[in-house]
């Protein structure tokens, strides 16, 4: 291996060959997936490093195959991804139901880009429901990781194999195109001991004679059985929602009103903020890492701190902020402002929506 | 078949009591379960030919020797079920989707032996996308093809290999093949894909067919055992059930309808044909393509 | 001599043994009834079993254990 020694270094990267390059650092050696833009560096990437390091890249014939091959994969024990962007990630919903139903770990990046139907190729945060509520049929959540730059690319897809390893789930990583298309300078992580890999006593890979036979499924036709299954993984659910909430607070400690974006929207959100001080309004940025679960403590940490309102900026027609709203449980007013289909909108844009969101605050509306 | 190097039967531990108490010192088994299926009472009804050909996958996993690094991958369908029957690690598919998970796990384990059980819906239907490409890309796995031109799990709606005229819960008028088209025959498509090494059709109405369709789904393990490529055995079988006749009546039935339709014999196989596998036999067929020559270094 | 024993516990008295029996030995049980509800196949001519296993072979349930 390449970099076997070599601790960490700094690199000019784009972000979705981050993503493929620190996957494979993380121990992924096989990548199952079907072209899409804006995604598209990442597989190829993968296609051309993954052989000369043992690896399997394979083009599948459609994502839902793919998705399937990252199944048994999985249930074979591996470090397994695949990667799309959002109209291919709704293909891949019957799969990701099916590796929660059967506790699977295993890592699949959105790119997205603007929906519904083909929508567009821009860079877009409209998947937010379909990662955080509803990638596939039944009571199932996964946990959803969005990177805000490149090295958060790199720190993040790496920490989703061991989330997903830890808690036996589907995990993903919600980026955009915007970031998958960037380049900066990253820090690559370590290559990971393969040795120091967690076990999977549960995987299908023959009992070699040694062991009673495992299975994985998620077909229970006893009802006090399925009930039972999704009670214990609600239980680790449970588990991650007090354990695994990740913010940035920038700027919070005596905000009154907070801006909450993440990814895309909060590097625009992050200089409205900054102006935003500039003019004496007294504003923060909270930027969720985990959108699942969401830093609901986070929001109840502000508001207790004094915060009296908060500000949604999203790429999309408002998701997020339902989620604000839960977290904030009626104690204070939560107003949105998004733009679509990879119209970003401008600072000055985000500095207006804060400067109305305060002048409402201070209305006491 | 040859009896020859093969162990003595004996009976799986969970039958010692019950059946091995009621035989005699003197006695010499056989015939009886082989040990690779567990001690569960299938969900198939009585008569269904699925227990048949389920047998003849564990028996040729036993004599084979290979249960300790088999993988099974169960459809969706009747014998849905199937890992609970199996004694070697067994996983459960998404309709249609067991040729792509059997390429995840065959992908990772190489070493490791993987069938797909699959039944018509679930191959030449919802998951014929998957199987025509596990296919070509010769992917080294064993798919077990049961037609039995119904979907039986749900009841007894038309499947994508019911007869024309047939008569099921959705083609009440029986099947208008003017308006719904002609039944997909398998064995037939799958054999003209470049990465499969040996396709045969087989059915299970009697003795000398059913030893018969032991003797294709060992070879189809073998072929995947020496690496010689892709192999499917499609199974004619009878759903007596949802055809609403008795188990006998229904191989009548198989044998007055299904076979003219779907013939039985080998529609591919490569080693027969002198390759050494499918590799070769494709390097062969596009020998006038020369990008398709072109040696890839190792 | 052969005969076969049958286990209750996964015969469905299909009656495909009692057709493949190239002896006419076999015949469901008529006068038992399985744990499942079925009649169970049974050896009626103990004399005319020759051990060929055709019963086994034809059976679905894998019910049927034949000894020599």
């Amino acid at each position: 291996m390449a970099n076997n020694n070599a601790a960490q270094e700094r690199v000019l990267m784009k972000g979705n060959e981050v993503l493929a390059e620190a996957a494979m650092r993380a121990g992924c050696r096989f990548f199952f997936g079907y072209p899409i833009t804006p995604q598209t560096e990442l597989a190829a990437y993968m296609a051309k490093k993954l052989p000369l390091i043992g690896g399997t890249f394979l083009q599948a014939e459609s994502e839902i195959a793919a998705i399937n091959m990252v199944y048994g994969a999985a249930a074979a024990g591996a470090r397994v991804m695949t990667s799309s962007s959002s109209p291919g990630v709704s293909l891949k919903g019957e799969g990701v139901s099916y590796m929660a139903g059967a506790d699977l770990p295993g890592v699949i990046v959105n790119v997205q880009r603007g929906g519904p139907g083909l929508g567009g190729i821009q860079p877009s945060q409209s998947d937010y429901f379909q990662a955080t509520r509803a990638l596939g049929h039944g009571d199932f959540f996964m946990p959803v990781l969005a990177p805000s730059t490149v090295q958060e690319m790199a720190d993040l897809i790496y920490d989703a194999f061991d989330l997903a390893d830890t808690y036996r789930t589907p995990t993903m990583i919600l980026a955009d195109g915007m970031i998958g298309q960037m380049m900066e300078p990253v820090l690559l992580p370590p290559e990971r001991d393969p040795e120091s890999l967690p076990a999977k006593p549960w995987a299908t890979s023959g009992t070699r004679m040694e062991r009673e036979h495992n299975v994985v499924n998620s077909l229970y036709l006893s009802p006090e059985k399925l009930n039972d299954t999704n009670h214990e993984r609600f239980e680790r659910y449970a588990a991650i929602r007090a354990k695994e909430q990740r913010a940035e607070l920038m700027m919070c400690d005596d905000a009154e009103l907070v801006v909450v974006a993440f990814g895309a929207a909060s590097r625009i959100a992050r200089t409205a903020v900054r102006d935003a001080r500039a003019k004496g309004i007294k504003c923060g940025l909270l930027r969720p890492i985990t959108l699942w679960p969401f830093p609901e403590q986070a929001i109840g940490q502000l508001i207790d701190g004094g915060t009296r309102a908060f500000l949604s900026v999203e790429l999309n027609m408002g998701q997020m902020v339902e989620d604000v709203r839960l977290a904030a449980s009626g104690r204070v007013p939560v107003s949105f402002y998004g733009q679509t289909g990879g119209v970003l909108p401008t600072p000055e844009e985000v500095l207006a929506a804060i400067e109305q969101a305060a002048a409402t605050m201070e209305r006491g509306e | 078949m040859a009896k020859a190097n093969v162990a003595p039967i004996t009976l799986p531990s969970y039958q010692q009591e019950r059946i091995g108490s009621q035989i005699a010192e003197t006695e010499k088994i056989v015939a009886a379960r082989p040990r690779v299926l567990t001690d569960v009472v299938t969900n198939y009804c009585p008569g269904c030919t699925h227990g048949i050909v389920n047998r003849l996958v564990a028996e040729c996993i036993n004599e084979l020797g290979i249960e300790g690094k088999t993988v099974g991958i169960a459809p969706v369908g009747c014998s849905v079920m199937m890992y609970d029957f199996f004694n070697c690690d067994m996983i459960e598919a998404a309709h249609g989707r067991a040729p792509a998970v059997a390429t995840g796990v065959k992908r990772v384990h190489p070493d490791n032996v993987v069938f797909a059980y699959q039944g018509d819906g679930d191959l030449a239907s919802i998951g014929t996308a998957e199987t025509v490409h596990a296919a070509t890309r010769g992917e080294k796995i064993t798919v077990i093809f049961i037609n039995n031109a119904i979907y039986g799990m749900t009841g007894g709606q038309m499947a994508p290999t019911s007869l024309p005229n047939q008569v099921t819960q959705t083609s009440p008028y029986g099947r208008d093949v003017s308006k719904v088209g002609y039944p997909v025959r398998i064995a037939e498509m799958v054999s003209t894909l470049d990465g499969v090494a040996y396709v045969e059709r087989v059915t299970c109405d009697s003795r000398a067919h059913i030893m018969q369709a032991k003797k294709a789904i060992k070879k189809a393990f073998q072929n995947q055992i020496d690496g010689i490529g892709y192999s499917l055995v499609e199974v004619v079988a009878t759903c007596p059930t949802n055809w609403g006749m008795t188990p006998q009546d229904a191989f009548q039935w198989l044998r007055d309808n299904m076979l003219p339709y779907y013939p039985l014999g080998v529609y591919k196989d490569v080693v027969a044909d002198g390759f050494a596998n499918a590799a070769e036999a494709a390097l062969d067929r596009a020998k006038d393509c020369p990008i398709a020559q072109q040696k890839k270094e190792a | 001599m052969a005969r076969i024993i049958v286990d209750d516990v996964f015969c469905k008295g299909c009656g495909l043994c009692v057709a493949a029996c190239p002896k006419g030995v076999l015949a469901l049980d008529e006068e038992r009834i399985t744990p499942k509800g079925y009649h169970p196949a049974k050896l009626v001519d103990p004399d005319g079993c020759i051990g060929c296993a055709s019963c086994y072979t034809t059976c679905p349930d894998v019910a049927i254990t034949v000894v020599k």
